[in-house]
């Protein structure tokens, strides 16, 4: 089965700084990603490479098949590929329904064709909304929303586009325990319907109980990759974290 | 066209000069813009503020006008502490510095291009100095002297401020502030102060500047705005917060308008800079020498 | 307000549009349509300012120079027409002077084409970096191009250019003053830029346009195609600025670079909407008239320096206290009285 998500060798620098050196990853089709590293490792420069909101130096991202390269950022969410903000990054001059509106339409719309009418529109807004339990505050201004909330509208939102896979970027800092567990049921019903899940997180029992995989990532490397419980009992992971 | 190597030599021994001194006009901003992301337009403003100070006192009480801007130094520094103050508490602090701070500072510019025009009006005005006339001249080149002493100057102030960048503890923390602010605060400094004193050291290099440019060219209120292009070019063309870089855009720069204006014309030198900047940003935006 | 439908809005703004001029033709002062024009105009630069500016978040410091690029279209145009005998044939020439001098709607649409096309080719070296550098980007662009028009020879150089506007214009049996043909004009293109101004803000483009203005990273990120989205928004921008600087040669008489490139059309774009307020088409609609009312009242009784000193302080002052402008501060004031 040919990997839905190719990583080839990625490398990307900030002036001297190495952030990402020769990273290597596939993500198979319904595959469930765990991506762990401490604070600084490259996670989110990876994710932003693979996205298209920073273009890497040397290596390539193929996407079903198709390679990525110099694709901006909107184009590779129209073939597929959504995620969420590690800072939440809300559209602050709209409402809540409104904030899910835009994936919709520039996204879902840009791809199907036929126009949905404004109350379907509406209707999905609501269901995405619902589907965080945000759905009482769709009228309500991003600045009125809590931390966590806004972790949850940035997930709604990245779900909004309808995507083959999506990268939850620490959406669970935050969340009280059951919190956790509904976002994790969410992203566990999304996976069942086919959407594959890279999740980054920093919360161990969440990200081992979800991941039939599990990346490491540290000082812009990967030094693991494969079962969960594997990785975990790896030495160089225990000590990346651990220190020596 | 008959290019004679005289002409063709001084023009390049001009442009050098020139060079020199869009260094030092520069060297502000390359603070301002290249460290501290703040995109002040309003810079050449305090330029032009500066030439009129030098002019005014010189004309009044004979003083060297090198030696006003010297003596000006403290109150532009504390000019631009004010200025970044305004800045920071209306548009730094809320994140708006995008749309907000650009209107503001243009606003700036605007505000004390009129002022000057209502206070000393249009007219050209030029100062009187004991170097602004005679010229060494070297063999077949001619080195006004009210040119070279300006690119001296120029050079000297652009040495002591990447000095004061690299070396003093104050300079190295305004470059740290400009790579990494939340480290800088859990070292217990003051961010912000920090940012006050640089901002501050910006405006005070336009002190210097302005007195060094009604040494070169009769000034009058509108010559602000040829300055604007001229050091965003220099800045983007040698790389936002390079100085050495800056050095060299600036020497560059100063050389093809000065071919420029003497084959083509005066009229076409301001458009060289521009040229310059805009294809700059779209081929290369990093610069010569970027990070 | 909000339940009005384009159509709708766009008939009662002819209706509104009728009776100013009515009310004009009535008093019949020619200064009125002097000063109409001039604020008329500026409702067309603020408003043009805006869809850059306001909805996208971009600020162009060149408005200057894409209105003179109207302007010096039309100089061109009529320069031309005066050398018709000199360039061509007789036979030719017969036939190029049914078609010149051009009419001045033609003249408009020109301009629009003209400018359009330039601030489509700007935006396209510089959207695709940072605001900032944009900004700066159409102030060297605005000296670029003055550079250019100073040194072409054929629309008068420095030395500017006459232009002889006809005493009258007739249609058929309907005969007007020039100046108050100019007002009707110029007051028909300030309703299709307000037109066209809210249509966007209403429709998804305006909906995209906010998106960049919040958040320009996430609204790649939704899908978004900001460049498109900036490119559309700056050639639309230029081409209303082009097509307000069309007629001026013909209102002003004299064009010099240094007025139709001046700085009082690059602050006054930027004063007006945002003293206004920059969200809506209301903002650049209520700037203009009031700092436009304004100016004419200074300019007459004190002088033209001492209006703009005012408009570049009232802009500081607006950007630092009241951000989001004069229209903002009536929101705010209406949503506190709701909530008390």
């Amino acid at each position: 089965m040919t990997a839905l998500l190719h990583v080839d060798n990625i490398t990307k620098r900030f002036g001297g700084f190495v952030a990402l050196d020769g990273v290597e990853l596939e993500v198979a089709p319904g595959e469930r990603l765990g991506l762990i590293g401490p604070n600084g490792s490259g996670k989110s420069t990876l994710v932003n490479c693979i996205c298209g909101t920073l273009q890497n130096e040397s290596g390539n991202v193929l996407f079903n098949g198709h390679a990525m390269d110099g694709l901006p950022a909107h184009q590779r969410t129209h073939r597929g590929l959504a995620r969420s903000f590690q800072l939440p990054r809300p559209f602050h001059s709209m409402s809540l329904a409104d904030n899910l509106r835009i994936p919709l339409l520039y996204t879902v719309h840009a791809r199907s064709g036929p126009l949905h009418s404004p109350t379907s529109l509406e209707a999905r807004c609501h269901e995405l909304l619902d589907m965080v339990g945000l759905s009482a505050k769709a009228k309500q201004m991003p600045r009125d929303l809590t931390q966590v909330e806004m972790r949850k509208l940035e997930l709604a939102r990245a779900v909004a586009a309808e995507p083959k896979l999506l990268i939850a970027d620490e959406s669970m800092a935050g969340l009280s325990h059951s919190e956790i567990e509904d976002i994790l049921a969410l992203l566990v019903r999304l996976n069942e319907r086919g959407i594959t899940i890279i999740l980054i997180e920093h919360i161990m029992s969440a990200v081992m109980s979800f991941s039939q995989r599990l990346a490491v990532l540290v000082s812009g490397r990967k030094v693991a990759d494969g079962k969960p419980q594997d990785v975990v009992r790896d030495p160089e992971v225990v000590r990346a974290y651990l220190g020596q | 066209m008959d290019i004679s190597f005289d002409l063709l030599i001084n023009a390049i021994v001009a442009g050098l000069l020139l060079g020199g001194f869009y260094a030092a006009v520069t060297a502000g901003v390359s603070i301002s813009f290249g460290m501290l992301d703040i995109v002040n337009i309003a810079h050449p403003a305090f330029i032009i503020l500066g030439s009129y100070i030098a002019y005014f006192v010189n004309i009044n009480f004979g003083i060297d006008p090198i030696i006003v801007s010297i003596l000006m130094l403290p109150v532009f520094f504390a000019l631009g502490g004010v200025v970044y103050q305004v800045y920071y508490l209306s548009f730094e602090r809320r994140g708006q510095e995008s749309l907000r701070g650009l209107a503001f500072f243009f606003g700036l510019l605007f505000v004390t291009e009129v002022t000057l025009i209502l206070v000393f009006g249009v007219d050209y005005r030029y100062v009187e100095a004991a170097y602004i006339g005679p010229s060494l001249h070297l063999g077949v080149i001619d080195l006004p002297l009210r040119m070279l002493v300006p690119c001296i100057s120029a050079l000297v102030l652009f040495g002591v401020l990447e000095l004061f960048i690299t070396r003093t503890f104050t300079g190295r923390a305004i470059m740290a502030v400009s790579q990494d602010q939340l480290a800088l605060q859990l070292m217990a400094a003051d961010p912000i102060r920090i940012k006050r004193i640089a901002f501050g050291v910006s405006i005070a290099t336009a002190s210097i500047a302005g007195a060094l440019l009604i040494i070169i060219q009769p000034v009058e209120p509108s010559v602000g705005r040829e300055y604007i292009g001229r050091v965003f070019a220099i800045c983007v063309l040698g790389g936002l917060g390079s100085m050495p870089g800056a050095l060299i855009a600036a020497v560059l720069l100063g050389v093809v308008e000065s071919l420029t204006a003497t084959f083509y014309g005066p009229s076409w030198a301001p458009a060289v800079a521009f040229g310059f900047l805009l294809l700059t940003l779209a081929f290369r935006p990093s610069g010569l020498l970027g990070r | 307000m909000s339940h009005v439908n384009t159509t709708k809005f766009t008939l009662i703004s002819i209706v509104v549009a009728a009776l100013v001029l009515a009310f004009a033709h009535a008093m019949g002062i020619d200064y009125l349509f002097f000063a109409g024009y001039t604020i008329l105009q500026f409702i067309v630069m603020a408003t043009a300012w805006n869809i850059l500016g306001g909805y996208c978040g971009y600020v162009n410091f060149g408005s200057a120079a894409f209105f003179a690029l109207g302007a010096y279209s039309s100089v061109a145009l009529i320069k031309f027409d005066a050398e018709i005998d000199e360039l061509f044939p007789e036979g030719l020439a017969g036939i190029l002077h049914h078609i010149f001098p051009l009419p001045v709607p033609v003249l408009i649409v020109i301009g629009a084409i003209v400018s359009g096309i330039v601030g489509f080719g700007m935006g396209y070296l510089t959207l695709r970096l940072r605001g900032a550098f944009f900004a700066i980007a159409t102030l060297a662009m605005a000296v670029v191009l003055q550079t250019l028009i100073v040194n072409w020879d054929f629309v008068g150089g420095s030395r500017g250019a006459y232009i002889i506007r006809p005493e009258n214009f007739e249609l058929g049996a309907l005969q007007v003053s020039y100046i108050e043909y100019l007002f009707v004009l110029m007051l028909s293109l300030a309703v299709v830029a307000l037109v066209t101004a809210r249509t966007i803000e209403r429709s998804q483009l305006g909906f995209g346009f906010a998106t960049i203005r919040d958040d320009e990273l996430a609204a790649e990120a939704c899908g978004v195609p900001t460049l498109r989205l900036k490119l559309i928004a700056t050639t639309l921008s230029g081409a209303f600025m082009g097509m307000a600087g069309a007629p001026f040669p013909y209102y002003i008489g004299y064009l010099q670079p240094q007025s139709a490139f001046g700085l009082e059309y690059a602050v006054n774009s930027i004063a007006m909407p945002m003293i206004g307020g920059t969200t809506s088409w209301v903002g650049p609609l209520v700037g203009a008239i009031v700092l436009g009312s304004a100016q004419q009242y200074a300019t007459v009784t004190i002088s033209s320096a001492v209006n703009l000193l005012i408009v570049g302080l009232m802009l500081v002052g607006f950007v630092i206290i009241a951000p989001k402008g004069l229209l903002g501060l009536v929101q705010d004031r209406l949503r506190a009285r709701r909530s008390s």
